[in-house]
């Protein structure tokens, strides 16, 4: 080249590269903080369903029923029975009800579970209230052992103010339960098993 | 080199220097070398993906298992089809080589900005294609080999339904990919800020330079994220984190968001360049300016723009809240604005113009029919309502193909038949270039335009076989693709006879419309060009 590269360019090239620089890290981070975020946003919108918990019950009972569908399920890895004591139950809006699940280990070990949970449709997550719920913890059970585990819960009477629920009749409380992580093994090393565990 | 002397006077034996063999290519810092491996790669990357899209075909070409006795290979093919496409055919063609070729030729710069990154760049991509070619033959779901989810990738099928490390290849392999893409970002937005020739302004630069501008940016902001995704994905794995796995509180739509925060702006870094390349050759064979170049300019720039805040449109079935939904089918259909102010602008510089068909203008102006197909298409699909019933049918394989195969794919070869003289100083004869348009164009309509049929009638994509009901319609989409396959034995006999051919091409091959600066330089350009910079003078546009 007949004209070197002007300092100026050189100085000017390395002060984009550094911006460059700064506006990945940047973005790599905003991936991993999306994660608490996400999280933390769930918990307070009721995003997605997610469900909130209560320390004490609604301030008023309206007279309105709605009612609460039941689902529960087992994730392939645990060898469990689990079902509500009823498929669906009738309620006031406002109202605070008990139900029982029946879990039972039907597998030959020790295992642990533990449940997550939503609701749908997804909008009324931050108006389902939980007092109290097995979902809180791990759940150990002995092969063969069973047990009735509660939920308390009531559904918040703000839910008629919001638009898109205003005449919602019917709410599904869903519980998956999947073993406990501590068993988990990294993926790669689990070829050839038929079936991966969680 | 005129003036080696004077080269060495000012200590830059690094520019002067013309290395020759295995190290010319290696070792390469030269932009031109660079986008002509680039180039090459993206080809022969081209014959795997479309091997492996053939074998898609022949299979779907009637109801029941023809070729594949594993439903779950086919699977297989259809998510190492969508990834090489991708990010081995279309960025590494349209990106690495059109742009590594001729952004510092348009913008009269010498090489780009950081010469040896380039040569990083490029020198990534075989590594990245060589895992994920790796990754189609190790064990990947229980009983098959690769990876079978779909590029996207979605936990957690892609966690606890692939225990093998077909996907941790895959991983790594994108991993490499994002690293290549965005060294390349961090050189074009350098090169282009800094390095432009005395005069030539922001305004006065050309459209594909705005479009490689543009594409970085979004490569820039839109990688880092997928890069981030996918790491978790592969922690999640392998290390027992729980970002996307809800037994432990983690939540797989998250990974949806995330992936989509790239995946949109991903679809227009793959069609901006493409605009750019559309823009010279109407403008070429127009012989007129572009109309409206900065409505073009800034239209690019606000695509780019609102591709980063509508990423939800592809998620409308993830169970997202009604105003959610309303506002991403709002914002999506914005897109359309833009969009629009490039097509018609394109239909304005051609209005009036002195018309002249060659190869190049046929690809171009297939390109601006067939873009627009797959656009309206698009808007169709930015409906939520729509898109509950149209959601991962074939009508969505029809629209992002018509805006991918037929748009970015026929820019892709628009920038072949158009630049080739420059980069090669040969020429394809043009009939070849008009054949393999006609042949493509054709094969390329009959293969994906049933598509909306058998979509809308509900077939779903992702299935090895369907239904009797939909046989008529995937038997003409065979077809279609075996023309289209054709199409691409005419493409390598237009590069044969160039190469055999004793006729060489003139500097400005196509005339007096063709403006921009590369055709000041010969055919093909020197080594190393603009020893003296160019001056652009002139008002703004």
């Amino acid at each position: 080249m007949t004209q070197p590269a002007l300092p100026s360019t050189n100085n000017r090239n390395r002060a984009t590269r550094v911006a460059c620089v700064a506006a990945i890290g940047l973005m790599v981070g905003a991936a991993y903080a999306a994660s608490p975020l996400y999280r933390l946003f769930c918990k307070v919108t009721g995003y997605g369903g997610t469900t909130q918990v209560a320390t004490s019950g609604a301030d008023s009972v309206l007279d309105r029923t709605i009612k609460i569908r039941l689902d529960a399920n087992v994730s392939n890895g645990l060898n469990w029975k689990f079902q509500p004591e009823k498929p669906v139950i009738s309620m006031k809006i406002g109202e605070t009800a008990t139900v029982f699940y029946h879990v039972e280990n039907h597998g030959t070990s020790d295992s642990v579970g533990v449940a997550t949970y939503n609701v749908q449709p997804d909008l009324a997550g931050s108006y389902f209230n939980k007092l109290q719920c097995f979902c809180f913890s791990d759940l150990k059970l002995k092969p063969g052992e069973s047990l009735d585990v509660p939920v308390v819960f009531f559904v918040d009477p703000a839910i008629v103010k919001e638009h898109d629920l205003a005449k919602l009749d019917e709410i599904t409380l869903s519980y998956t339960f999947f073993p406990a992580k501590a068993a988990k093994k990294p993926v790669a090393e689990l070829t050839g098993q038929a079936k991966p565990q969680l | 080199m005129a003036n080696a002397a004077a080269d060495h006077a000012h200590g830059h034996d690094a520019h002067a220097d013309h290395p020759t063999g295995w190290r010319r290519w290696v070792m390469s810092t030269n932009h031109k070398d660079i986008g002509t491996m680039y180039l090459i790669f993206a080809i022969a990357a081209g014959l795997v993906g479309g091997f492996l899209s053939i074998m898609m075909r022949l299979e779907l070409a009637e109801p029941g298992l023809q070729y594949f006795s594993n439903p779950q290979t086919y699977n297989v093919f259809v998510t190492g089809h969508g990834l090489i496409m991708v990010f081995f055919v279309v960025m590494p063609a349209v990106i690495g080589g059109y742009g590594n070729w001729f952004v510092p030729l348009m913008i009269g710069a010498p090489d780009m900005a950081f010469p040896r990154m380039n040569n990083i760049s490029f020198w990534l991509l075989p590594a990245s294609l060589s895992l994920l070619l790796i990754s189609l033959f190790v064990e990947g779901a229980p009983g098959s080999n690769g990876f079978g989810g779909g590029w996207t990738v979605y936990p957690p099928l892609s966690v606890a339904g692939h225990p093998g490390p077909a996907l941790d290849f895959g991983i790594l392999s994108l991993h490499l990919a994002g690293a290549s893409s965005i060294l390349g970002a961090i050189n074009f937005i350098t090169t282009i800020l800094n390095m432009r020739a005395p005069g030539m302004t922001m305004h006065k630069m050309p459209l594909f330079a705005w479009a490689l501008l543009v594409t970085a940016f979004l490569l820039l902001l839109s990688l880092p994220v997928l890069a981030g995704a996918i790491t978790m994905l592969l922690t999640d794995r392998n290390f027992g984190t729980s970002f996307f796995d809800p037994t432990n509180g983690g939540d797989p739509i998250l990974y949806q968001h995330l992936f989509w925060f790239f995946g949109h702006p991903e679809v227009y870094i793959m069609i901006l360049p493409g605009f750019g390349i559309v823009s010279h050759i109407i403008s070429t064979f127009s012989k007129k300016p572009i109309f409206g170049y900065l409505g073009m300019a800034y239209a690019m720039v606000a695509i780019g723009a609102v591709g980063f805040i509508v990423w939800a449109h592809h998620m409308y079935t993830a169970g997202l809240a009604l105003n959610t939904q309303r506002y991403f089918v709002f914002a999506t259909m914005v897109i359309a604005v833009p969009t629009g102010v490039k097509i018609f602008s394109w239909i304005a510089t051609m209005w009036g113009g002195s018309i002249r068909f060659s190869a190049a203008m046929h690809w171009a102006v297939g390109f601006i029919f067939l873009f627009t197909v797959g656009g309206v298409t698009g808007v169709v699909l930015s409906n939520a309502g729509l898109d509950r019933n149209l959601h991962n049918t074939y009508y969505v394989v029809a629209h992002f193909h018509y805006v991918l195969s037929l748009g970015a794919v026929f820019s892709i070869f628009a920038a072949w038949y158009y630049w080739f003289p420059k980069m090669s100083g040969r020429i394809i004869p043009e009939a070849i270039g008009k054949l393999h348009f006609w042949v493509a164009f054709i094969g390329a309509n009959v293969l994906f335009f049933p598509m909306h049929f058998t979509g809308l009638a509900g077939m779903p994509r992702h299935y090895v076989d369907y239904p009797e009901a939909f046989a008529g319609w995937n038997k003409i989409s065979s077809i279609g693709s075996y023309i289209f396959a054709f199409g691409l034995l005419i493409f390598f006999y237009g590069i044969f006879k160039a190469f055999t051919s004793p006729v060489r091409a003139a500097n400005s091959p196509w005339g007096e419309g063709a403006t921009t600066l590369e055709w000041t330089l010969t055919s093909p350009p020197p080594y190393h060009q603009f020893e003296t910079l160019p001056r652009i003078s002139g008002g703004d546009h």
